[in-house]
């Protein structure tokens, strides 16, 4: 160690340099500032304010004006259904049932049971009979005798007029042996219908129609008709109802599969694609224009006659979409859960948005970012007007734009920018620009005490006697001793603008929508819905200015007190 | 000293003729008026029977409200008005302007007072405490809390109480300055209920201008402790509580009356953000209101107002500094 050798050896003098380490002014000050903990804090926030702001804005994966969207699934009423139980007619090409016969048959066919009945309308006798659970033909009948059966004679008796011939009569004895009530004879088809005891009417009857309460889907446009038509429906149905695989109607070979209840799917017999279903339910779309898909619909009735309450459907795009069944009424209302294309409002915090997403559905961290980059713009971008200090010549101007009230001043400049729709970005610089005008005064102000202080002192007293110019005075012996006040009136005000800023983004006046500012950001809890129940949006930006003040302060602070050489620390 | 006093008021008043001016020019210049937005209105309630378009209704309405002269003519008219006493009467409150105004200057007065007795009662001792103990733990405290008031934005605690104290707490409504029930209750009851209303917002301005009392009483304290005369009052062997109380405190003074001073005016300027946060109809609210409307006569009259306030204050800032200062020379 050669200084300690040094100090050893000789003796230094009192006075001698190398005692005292000399640091220079600025030096000193430096120290002073950093020995400050406060100031350090001060700076510590700074710092991560700027890289917040000027860096996350770059890091940041979003945009500040990038909009996001959810898919929201709601249960949505998509599709009615309802157990059909009014009967449908299917008449063969030309033949017509009246009104009043298909009246008719629905108020006899309630109470028929499983036997056939008759009723009378349009100036005829019909006959219903029944082909299956609630599948029936109409026709008209024509009387032509009396089955009657005593022990096990069997008697057939011709009606008045009629004839009947012995092959029918055959025919008719078997039947009644057999238990059935229809036969055929002669290319005829006869029927009996059971009378008094055991004695039956034998007529024939001339099919004019079926009625069912089965409703047919054909599974393409094509086979609509088809499907719809008098012999299909006649055949498949018997089918159906008979227990029976296949089925031919039309020349055609059709196959049957049915779950033994009133659903059915029926195949072409040399195909293995579905050609239409079978069931008694009806299903319609909830909304008008909106069209089901058959899948869809048997679906439905598969689900309602398996009285399930909930199913799965695998839609078009091969998605598995689920349907609830609610009761109303008599109707079977089918909710879905529908995907939903939103904007993503008022998100609560999660991974993807550390702190949620506004009412806009923007990412509330970025925009603090980006906010945070506008407010400290401003901060700075005013900054420069306290160059402008000298300006104390200039008191009375100071003193008239000290006098126009602020706010006043500041909501009238937003309205007009407001009414000449300013773009964004120009906004910001004109706001730079009028805040500067208007804040600058108040730095004068305190420039204007100082000096006038100054004035007084006993060292400018010294400067005037010996007669130094004014302008030397100025600027060799006044602005010197200003010059460490005004910085720190200058890093006091940056807070106080962003403060300014902030309130008046607040307000509205300031920085607008798209863009953002802290300010602008907190202005969403002047709704009371957004403050009571969104406290992810609105804290932290408040949080984020109140820490950039308090980091100006404390190092305007700081400064103050590293300038004022009177301060011990 | 009378001489500075006249001067400073002819001053003054150029300043505020000016100042006037200027604020008469930027009004006129919204692009929005007033009167663009009752002929609307007007011209929208007679659509259906067929009256006046807006078009009519604008031209008649300018002619009522003089808004046809230009901005020196109008400036001049309405100044003439000043001259003889009349501010005219506010557009959008259909009274005098001067009524309208004694109607709701009280609340800000009185919500200003409040806060500076509490201001003072609170600031004084902390700043004094603060300075004794300078670079103490308590110290560093004080500083950390004055700081933080003065970063706080208006909106941001005003915010942050109403969710605090309205929403979360229910203590308080969150705004108006009566209750819902407030026509149904006794006069102590009345009374109660302002009082009530009144708490919120004057916790907020209290706490937003302590930061700065503070800081300040304990930076000149700081000055004063360091003087010389200190050290001679504590080398006489005067008790520690006289050398505060009767040396020290009494200088530190000097520089605080000079601040009140500030203030006593700004009393009656109101305070435009927390009453309007809160709602408290007080001149800072309604003058608001004024503003966003376009209402020309009341915004000119607060204008005004705060012109001559400030001069007044400015000047009464200058005299109180050489009467507790014989050292400073006014001229």
């Amino acid at each position: 160690m050669s200084e300690n050798r040094i100090n050893n050896n000789e003796q230094l003098a009192l006075d001698d340099g190398r005692r005292v380490k000399v640091l220079s002014p600025g030096m000193m000050v430096f120290k002073r500032f950093i020995r400050n903990k406060l100031a350090i804090a001060g700076i510590i926030i700074l710092t991560f304010m700027f890289v917040f702001s000027f860096l996350g804005g770059v890091i940041s994966p979003y945009r500040q004006d990038q909009v996001f969207y959810k898919t929201d699934s709601a249960n949505k009423e998509y599709a009615s259904a309802v157990v059909n139980n009014e009967y449908r007619f299917f008449t063969p090409d030309g033949a017509q049932l009246s009104t009043l016969v298909r009246a008719n048959f629905s108020r006899v066919v309630k109470d028929a049971g499983e036997d056939d009945v008759a009723f009378e309308a349009d100036g005829a006798s019909w006959n219903v009979h029944r082909l299956g659970e609630n599948f029936y033909a109409i026709g008209t009948a024509k009387e032509l005798g009396s089955v009657t059966m005593l022990g096990k004679i069997v008697d057939v008796k011709a009606k008045p007029g009629e004839e009947i011939s012995d092959a029918v009569k055959d025919a008719a004895l078997k039947a009644v042996q057999g238990g059935s009530l229809q036969f055929e004879a002669d290319g005829q088809s006869y029927m009996l219908t059971k009378g008094k005891a055991k004695s039956y009417t034998l007529g024939t009857m001339s099919e004019a129609g079926v009625a069912s309460l089965l409703n047919f889907n054909a599974f393409s446009g094509e086979d609509d008709a088809l499907v719809s038509g008098y012999g299909f429906r006649r055949a498949a149905e018997l089918a159906l109802r008979s227990g029976e695989q296949t089925f031919e109607a039309d020349g055609e070979a059709y196959r049957l599969d049915s779950d033994g209840d009133d659903s059915a799917v029926i195949y072409r017999a040399n195909s293995d694609e579905a050609m239409a279903s079978v069931s008694n339910v009806i299903v319609s779309p909830m909304t008008t224009g909106a069209t089901l898909e058959m899948d869809y619909k048997a679906a439905v009735a598969e689900a309602i006659s398996q009285k399930q309450m909930a199913f799965e459907y695998v839609n078009a795009a091969g998605e598995t979409e689920k349907h609830t069944i609610r009761m109303r009424g008599n109707n079977y209302i089918i909710y879905t859960e529908q995907q939903t294309y939103l904007i993503d409002m008022y998100a609560a915090p999660s991974m993807a948005h550390p702190l949620g997403t506004d009412d806009h559905g923007m990412d509330v961290l970025t925009r603090l970012m980006y906010g945070g980059r506008i407010s400290l713009m401003v901060g700075f971008g005013i900054s420069g007007y306290f160059g402008g200090w000298v300006d104390t010549l200039l008191m009375r101007f100071v003193d008239l734009f000290n006098s126009i009230p602020y706010y006043p001043m500041m909501i009238i400049a937003g309205a007009i920018m407001d009414a000449f729709e300013v773009p964004p970005y120009t906004r910001i610089f004109l706001l730079m620009a009028i805040m500067g005008i208007m804040g600058w005064t108040g730095v004068a102000r305190v420039v204007r005490g100082q000096i006038l202080s100054l004035r007084e002192q006993d060292f400018m007293v010294a400067t005037e006697a010996t007669g130094v110019r004014v302008s030397r005075r100025i600027f060799r012996h006044l602005v010197p001793n200003v010059m460490p006040l005004l910085i720190v009136q200058a890093t006091m005000g940056l807070g106080s603008i962003i403060l300014t800023e902030a309130t008046l983004s607040f307000l509205g006046l300031g920085i607008k929508y798209p863009l953002a500012s802290w300010g602008s950001i907190i202005n969403a809890a002047s709704n009371i819905y957004v403050m009571t129940n969104f406290w992810y949006i609105w804290i932290p930006a408040g949080v984020l200015i109140v820490l950039t003040v308090l980091g100006f302060n404390f190092v305007g602070d700081g400064l103050r007190d590293a300038f004022d050489p009177k301060m011990k620390r | 000293m009378w001489k500075f006093i006249v001067r400073r008021t002819a001053l003054a008043l150029v300043i505020i003729f000016l100042g006037a001016f200027i604020i008469y020019g930027v009004m006129r210049c919204l692009p929005t008026s007033f009167v663009e937005g009752l002929a609307r209105q007007r011209a929208a309630a007679s659509s259906s029977t067929g009256g006046k378009s807006y078009q009519q209704w604008l031209a008649e309405l300018n002619e009522a409200y003089h808004m046809n002269d230009d901005v020196f003519t109008g400036y001049f008219n309405w100044l003439g008005g000043v001259l003889k006493g009349d501010f005219g009467e506010s557009w959008k409150y259909g009274i005098p302007v001067v009524e309208k105004f004694n109607q709701v200057i009280w609340y800000s007065v009185v919500l200003n007072i409040i806060t500076l007795i509490l201001e003072v009662v609170i600031c004084i001792p902390l700043g004094i405490q603060a300075a004794r103990h300078q670079y103490s733990g308590f110290d560093y405290g004080i500083t950390v809390f004055a700081m933080l008031c003065i970063s706080l934005p208006t909106f941001f605690l005003a915010t942050v109480l109403k969710y605090i104290f309205a929403v979360r707490l229910n203590w308080f409504d969150l705004y108006g300055i009566v209750g819902r029930y407030h026509e149904q209750l006794s006069a102590s009851g009345k009374i109660w209920d302002m009082v009530q209303h009144m708490v919120l917002p004057t916790l907020t301005l209290t706490m937003l201008n302590v930061g700065g009392l503070t800081r300040y009483t304990r930076t000149n304290m700081l000055e004063v402790l360091n003087a010389d005369y200190i050290r001679t009052a504590r080398a006489k062997g005067l008790s520690e509580r006289v050398v505060i109380n009767r040396h020290a405190f009494r200088n530190t003074l000097i520089p605080l009356v000079s601040y009140m001073s500030y203030l006593v005016p700004s009393l009656f300027a109101g305070s435009m953000i927390t009453e309007t946060l809160y709602q408290i109809p007080g001149i800072g609210y309604i003058s608001y209101d004024a503003m966003v409307a376009g209402d020309l006569p009341f915004t000119m009259f607060y204008s005004v107002f705060l012109l001559a306030l400030t001069q007044a204050s400015l000047m009464l800032a200058d005299i109180m500094y050489a009467v507790v200062d014989p050292r400073v020379r006014v001229n």
